[in-house]
């Protein structure tokens, strides 16, 4: 994997002015291998995380998004999936090189996890109360007692209430919402500096999902925990994200402040991205401007940009090479295309 | 106005909860439809709007009659479906398709696309000769922007959005007239959702269909929809036109919806004071007395517990059970 001069700049853009970032994820590489090939599912992701900060991760299935964050967490199964390169520095320490006990002292009690389906990540034949008291027991050696306690404390922090009798109660007692509140405890329960939320509120209602992004951004920016939330709803984005990493078959396409991806697009599948959504907020217009044509297979990819059999910009350069990140109009902000710098206000119009 | 094509009064669906192994006994009974009344014309694309266990998908259910409803008219073109036997019923269904949500769910594993789509044009003695019929499916998948060699592949070689193509194929082999939509496009990607929302939208140009658009997105709803109707625990909360309704919501439950959906836009989300509805829906088992919305609302007043609001027409054509606005 090359390290040119963009990957530099990249870099040093980044940390300028700021102390040591919380999660620092450099030249990430996750590859499946399947029947039908070798899937590179993350292939060479860079991004960085500050403490306290929510920072989105957009993308459509299959765009690596989930495997990414499953990565820093060193969830991928191993076989078919592998770590082929890349470090992943928290706190400094490259968490690549931890042992596997050292790993697991790490997740859930200085990095918290949140998933999708609230249905199937909570266990169904322990209480609510033993899942909190658990990862306190086993990372702070919170004596049972006091475990319990603080289990009811955090049940009021995400909006429980009644915690003593919900406590006793199994996951199938609750509603979907509450479940999601319980996962929340659960990822609070050790004081962690970075929560990954992967999906958290697309199994849920609108009503009860507006709830739940609430109190995330409530807690995080009280107890000052960084945020890493991956989603498709480029709404959920705009609502609550600093900054945002759009994801196409397995890069990062374009990176940089929410207002600057939403108002000032750099890459042709940010636009496409952003033009394809009905939006609530106006009145129907004629037609939707879909992304033409069908997501990549990844087992097939060529040599040249991945997003170019979709794209309305895509010219004869577009097939030599993938397109690095390069540094596009403003300071912080990035975008993988070799026609970046040409793209109108009009092409850009969402 | 003309006739409306689809006429629902007071519909009720509700489902009986029994106990017991031996003597199955009812104990109660799940409200899931209680009591409402719609009308879609000829032409146009009612959307149906709702959060989960609202009744927006028993209510398409009970249009398709896959569920004999408890009490109402359902009144298609002039005659009661609700009241039909399941011969009669069968020979209607050719009018009146469905396409469901989950385009893995809804289509047989073991069957060719040509075979999922020829199988209604058999089934109902539309085109008993083999070879027109499966001219005819050639011609459907072309009409869905599939290309024709798909009609020998099997489900699992297509992507989710490929596959709603199928259902939507599906439903058109028979020439309906009116279309249930159950939530066609919440399962695919947004890209892809895209491409999809603009076939429906050709199809019902194209063939002078009729929709009824179920669905939780409002975005979606928006863009598809002349009049939209919203559920909240199996009644119509409100009903009106698509941008007097999102411009203009009148029900505490449509203003809460509305306000929960966040906007693809950070510069506007900024601007938006956001409080979320509190609490969660209750159980349709044993509905709130009164008006089923009263206790997470936050205008409700002591008569709201205990009186049912009367549907108004609060505007021409704008309709609201609210007895607060």
């Amino acid at each position: 994997m090359s390290t040119g001069p963009d990957k530099a700049s990249h870099r040093n853009i980044y940390s300028e002015g700021t102390t040591l970032a919380l999660l620092d994820i450099r030249d990430l590489h996750t590859e499946f291998r399947t029947g039908a090939g070798i899937v590179r599912a993350v292939d060479g992701i860079s991004y960085t995380v500050n403490a306290g900060e929510t920072v989105a991760i957009v993308g459509e299935s299959g765009s690596g998004k989930s495997v990414g964050a499953m990565s820093v967490l060193r969830l991928i199964p191993d076989p078919p999936g592998r770590i082929t390169a890349g470090q992943v520095l928290f706190d400094g320490r490259d968490l690549l090189t931890l042992t596997e006990e050292e790993m697991r002292q790490l997740r859930g009690s200085q990095i918290g996890m949140i998933f999708q389906e609230p249905m199937t990540s909570l266990n169904p034949v322990l209480t609510i109360g033993r899942q909190i008291t658990e990862s306190l027991e086993q990372h702070r050696g919170t004596s049972p007692a006091d475990a319990t306690k603080r289990a009811q404390e955090l049940l009021g922090l995400v909006g429980i209430a009644d915690a003593a009798r919900r406590l006793k109660q199994y996951p199938h007692q609750l509603s979907g919402g509450m479940r999601q509140r319980v996962m929340i405890a659960i990822a609070l329960a050790c004081d962690p500096k970075l929560i990954i939320a992967d999906e958290p509120t697309t199994a849920l209602d609108v009503t009860i999902q507006a709830q739940i992004l609430e109190l995330m951004k409530e807690l995080t920016q009280r107890l000052n925990i960084a945020l890493v939330v991956i989603t498709h709803n480029l709404g959920v984005v705009a609502r609550y994200a600093t900054r945002v990493n759009v994801m196409y078959a397995g890069r990062i396409v374009e990176s940089g402040a929410a207002a600057a991806i939403y108002h000032n697009p750099r890459h042709p599948y940010t636009i496409a991205l952003l033009r394809s959504v009905p939006r609530l907020d106006r009145p129907r217009q004629a037609r939707l401007e879909p992304v033409e044509g069908q997501p990549p297979d990844l087992t097939r990819l060529d040599a040249g940009c991945a997003f170019r059999p979709r794209c309305r910009f895509a010219t004869e350069v577009c097939a030599t090479a993938r397109p690095t990140l390069t540094p596009a109009s403003e300071e912080g902000h990035f975008a993988a295309c070799f026609h970046s710098a040409d793209l109108t206000a009009t092409d850009q119009a969402a | 106005m003309t006739a409306p094509l689809l006429e629902v009064r007071g519909l009720r669906m509700h489902f009986p909860i029994s106990e017991g192994m031996v003597r199955r006994r009812a104990v109660g009974e799940v409200k899931a439809v209680d009591g409402i009344d719609f009308t879609v014309g000829r032409g146009e694309t009612l959307g149906l709007v709702g959060e989960s266990g609202c009744g927006k998908t028993t209510t398409g259910r009970c249009i398709l009659r896959l569920e004999n409803p408890t009490a109402g008219e359902i009144i298609y073109d002039g005659v009661d479906i609700a009241s039909l036997s399941q011969k009669e019923m069968a020979k209607l269904r050719q009018k009146i398709q469905v396409i469901f949500q989950d385009p893995f769910s809804s289509l047989n594993p073991r069957m060719k696309i040509g075979q999922i789509i020829a199988e209604p044009m058999h089934v109902h003695g539309i085109e008993p000769n083999a070879a027109k019929r499966h001219a005819r499916v050639l011609e459907l998948l072309t009409i869905c922007g599939l290309n024709a060699r798909f009609a020998d592949r099997y489900p699992h070689e297509m992507s989710g959005g490929q596959r709603q193509r199928v259902g939507i194929a599906r439903a058109l082999a028979m020439n309906p007239e009116f279309i249930v939509c159950d939530e066609p496009v919440s399962a695919l990607d947004v890209s892809i959702q895209a491409q999809v929302i603009n076939l429906l939208e050709d199809l019902r140009e194209k063939f002078g269909l009729t929709y009824l658009f179920i669905a939780h997105d409002l975005s979606v709803v928006r863009h598809l929809c002349q009049r939209v109707a919203v559920m909240y625990l199996g009644r119509i909360v409100e009903l009106a036109d698509a941008d007097e309704l999102f411009d203009n919501p009148q029900h505490p439950y449509t203003k809460a919806l509305l306000a929960a959906v966040p906007v693809p836009d950070p510069l506007v989300e900024q601007g938006r004071v956001f409080r979320p509805v509190q609490g969660e829906v209750p159980s349709p088992i044993n509905p709130p007395s009164g008006c089923v919305f009263h206790p997470r609302c936050p205008m409700a007043v002591d008569s709201c517990r205990s009186a049912r609001p009367e549907t108004r027409e609060l505007r021409p054509s704008h309709f609201v059970a609210c007895t607060q606005v």
